[in-house]
Formats: C-alpha cells, structure tokens, sequence
C-alpha cells in the first residue's frame, strides 16, 4: 500500500468515491429522519393515556401490539437480511422497488424501530410536573404533547438521534447486497477494476470517517445553539426586540 | 357573597389510605383562604383534586352551581377557570418566560397574539419579570421561576387562584419576593386558595384559615379565631410546633 497508488486510484476514480459518498449520505439523512418521524408516532402511541375497558383502549391495545410487533422484528433481525427480503421478497410478487427507494424502506424502518423505544424513554423521562402544568391551564394530551412534552423529547434524544445518523451512515455499506450504489459498492467497483483492495478501502475508510466526524461535530453544534448560554442577558432588552443572541 | 366553589363530601383513596374523607367546604368570590395543616393531612391533595390533577373518590365539586365530577362535564375548559401554581413551579422548560405566560392563552383560549402578549406583558410586569420576557426558565432563580409561573396562571384570567405550597422549594431570602407578590393579588381582590406554612403570613393576608388534619377539615375560620383561639385540641398542638 503506497501514497502514489492511493493518489493514483483517487485521480482516477474520483467520480466514483464522490457519488457513492453521495449515495450514502443522502440513504443515512433522509432514512434519519424517516425513522424519527416513525418513532415519534410509536413512541406517542405507545404512551397515550386511555380510560380503562372503552372502545378506544381495545382499539389501541391492538393497535399497539402491532407496532410492538414490528419494532421487535426490524430490531431483532440483522438489517442485511431486511434488505434481501423486503427488495427479493417484494420482487417475487411483482412490486420491483427502486434499489434506492428499497435502501430508503430497510434503513428507515430499521431506524424507526430503534427510534420508536429512544422516544419513549424520552417522553417518560420528562418531569411529571409539565403535563400537570399543561393539564392546568387546560391543554388537551394532544395540546401538552405537541406544545410543551415533545419540543424537550426532541432537545434531549438529539445525540441519540446523532448517534443513529452516524450508525446509518456506516450500516448503509450492508446494502450492497441489493445492488444500491453507496460508498462501499462503488469501492468494491473501483477495487475490482484496479485489483489495489487495500488502497481503495482505505479511502472508503477515510470518508467514512469524514462524514461520521463531521456529522457528530454539526450536532455537537445544535445542542449548544439550542441550549442556549446559562445564564440570562439583560442587554437583550435594551437592544431591542428579537430573540436572545449569544 | 356567592359561592364560586362548593366541595361536598369528597372523599378521595389511593389505594388502600384515605387521604380525604368527607371535606366539605366553599371558596367565595374575592376571599383568600388559606390551607394550612402538617404533610399528609391531605391539604395538596384537596387542591388538586379541585382541578382534578387528582381524581377524586367520591364525592362532588361545584363550580358555579354544576357539578364538574359529571362525566359530560368538559374539564379542559373547567381548569382554564382555575389557575395553579405548584411548589415546583413547573414553568415550560422549552419555552422562554413570554411563551410561558402565552402558550396558554393561544392555544387554550384562541386569543390573537396581540392580545395574549399584551396580557402576559401587564402580568409580567405585575410579578415584576417584564425585564426577563426573553429568558429561558433554567437562567432563572427559584423565585423569579416561581413568580412566572404566577404570571402565567393570572395570564388566563382565572376565576380562582390555587396555590400549592408556593414558597416551600424556595431558598429563605427568595420567599420574601413570591410572598410579596401573593400578597398584592389579595389586596387587588382575587379569590385565591393557598396552601401554605408560612403561619405569619397565612395570618395577615388570609380571610379565612382552614386547619386540616388526617383528611378531614378540623377548624376553619378568621385568622385571629384559628390562628390565636384554637379551639381544638389538633389544631393547638398543630401550632405549638409550628409557632416556635
């Protein structure tokens, strides 16, 4: 493994590491934000409070179990396996999914199912002196939930969510397997076009670790923008209106 | 004077302890009654379970002659009537001290904008926080946090003021400026329902001190009756402990 080839392979396969690292990204991020947007449902389905033997309950008791259902599987099976069976087993009846759209569905739902119990621990740890705040001056659940519990939900499971981001961002190599062009697929391209395994890893290496350090260092960043300093500056007022800087 | 509520017979268990058996009492329009009793003589509980953060027993509750324990009655729009502050003060921690004292009005009550920033602002202004509209609850200290939290229940225009135990999480010097403000809401003639162990003050800015004791109310009346000529045996050694 020498400098020169590592050079020598990036001239000329740039274009290559650049889409694959493109691919993968954009697979992590969007399947981020599916996943999240899943776990907020379940974890809110998974909390709402029901008066006991009315239809509502029986309707939700099923209902959840379902969910449950699903977050044990896609957490109970390894997501290179999800994969083949989602995009073969969908083929085998006719439904021939786009490889991207098929990567966007594993990933997504895998990440919601990890997403659906890191919300719930978060709505279960908000103090329960807020919903009794909210209660009194009379919101609704759905009023106390969407105004008051879930904004801090979402301040406090951000490094969990970052944490899943950056596990998205390596686990979307396994999708290979279906064929989607990510980073690691178009290495394996580069790598048995050039026959220099090592050397060409060893970049997928480096931007892999690129784009996880980065990623983890833009949230390190929103946490401290949105926590703000600790302690409250007066000059705000007098230079008028706004919201607090600093 | 008219009653705004009436409490009859409310009982309330959890599980196996009762903690209120048979209370029965009224709050009038403008009066400041005062709660006092030593922990676990059901005085919280009483308050909560007039805004139903506690569902009582047994029991009823009226509010301007209905009975809100009715299964139709709506208790959403029942609480936006009573305005509570908790011993923990319990301010929004996602939003700034403004949006604390605005959501409610939005949201709940669909007031504009306008209109609800112009009322969290005199209320503001009323507990002395104006200057800190911008501040997020955990830049702020005990009492300030506390005196929100006065400002947001006002903010609603409720009928009935709860306060439950408002100085007891707060440091010594901080229970001065929460009790100030308290103290100006009597003399501007809100019915306010305060549990308290601030005797002094419970003395000077009550109309009427109801002692409670293992769940049931054991001696009500004028401070000077309560507070100075107890009557009952509880309630003087209730005292004697805490008039030290």
């Amino acid at each position: 493994m020498s400098f020169e080839t590592i050079i020598s392979i990036l001239e000329n396969n740039w274009p290559m590491f650049l889409r694959g690292a493109y691919i993968t990204l954009a697979i992590a991020i969007i399947s981020t934000i599916l996943g999240t947007v899943i776990g907020f449902f379940i974890g809110n389905m998974h909390t709402t409070p029901v008066r006991k033997k009315s239809l509502k309950s029986v309707f939700l008791k099923v209902f959840n179990f379902i969910l449950t259902c699903y977050v044990e599987v896609f957490r109970g099976t390894p997501m290179i396996v999800q994969a083949m069976v989602v995009f073969y087993g969908l083929a085998s009846y006719g439904l021939e999914l786009d490889r991207f759209l098929a990567a966007l569905v594993v990933v997504g739902l895998n990440t919601g199912a990890y997403m659906a119990e890191i919300v719930r621990g978060g709505i279960i740890s908000i103090d329960k002196g807020q919903y009794e705040a909210a209660q009194a001056i009379g919101m609704s659940h759905f009023q106390t939930m969407f105004y008051v519990v879930l904004p801090q939900v979402g301040r406090n499971i951000l490094p969990a969510t970052g944490n899943q981001l950056v596990m998205n961002i390596k686990d979307t190599a396994v999708l290979n397997v279906i064929s989607v062009t990510e980073l690691y697929y178009q290495t394996k391209s580069v790598a048995g076009a050039n026959f220099k395994f090592a050397e060409s890893f060893f970049i997928a290496c480096v931007i892999y670790l690129i784009m996880t350090f980065t990623t983890t260092r833009i949230l390190r960043l929103m946490e401290k923008k949105l926590d703000g300093p600790d302690a409250y500056n007066m000059a705000v007022n007098i230079r008028g209106r706004g919201e607090q800087k600093i | 004077m008219t009653n705004v509520i009436e409490i009859q017979n409310l009982r309330k268990s959890f599980g196996s302890h009762e903690v209120l058996r048979d209370v029965n009492f009224n709050v009038k329009k403008g009066e400041v009654v005062c709660l006092i009793g030593s922990s676990g003589s059901g005085k919280s509980t009483l308050l909560r379970c007039i805004n139903l953060l506690e569902k009582p027993s047994g029991g009823n509750i009226i509010y301007k002659g209905e009975n809100i324990l009715d299964k139709k009655h709506n208790i959403e729009k029942y609480r936006t009537h009573l305005g509570m502050v908790f011993q923990q003060f319990n301010l929004f921690n996602n939003l700034d001290v403004l949006n604390n004292c605005v959501v409610g009005q939005q949201k709940v009550l669909k007031r504009n904008k306008q209109e609800s920033t112009d009322k969290a602002m005199k209320f503001l202004e009323v507990v002395g926080m104006a200057q800190y509209k911008n501040a997020k609850p955990r830049q702020l200290s005990g009492g300030q946090k506390q005196r929100v939290a006065i400002a947001r229940a006002l903010a609603m225009d409720p009928d009935v003021m709860l306060f439950d135990e408002p100085t007891s999480a707060l440091d010594p010097e901080m229970v001065g400026e929460v009790l100030k403000v308290i103290r100006l809401l009597a003399e501007q003639g809100n019915t306010m329902l305060i549990v308290t162990h601030e005797m002094e003050f419970a003395r000077e800015v009550a109309d009427r001190i109801v002692f409670m004791d293992q769940g049931v109310i054991v001696e009500e009346g004028q401070p000077e009756h309560v507070l100075v000529n107890p009557k009952h045996e509880r309630t003087k050694e209730f005292l004697k402990r805490t008039l030290r």
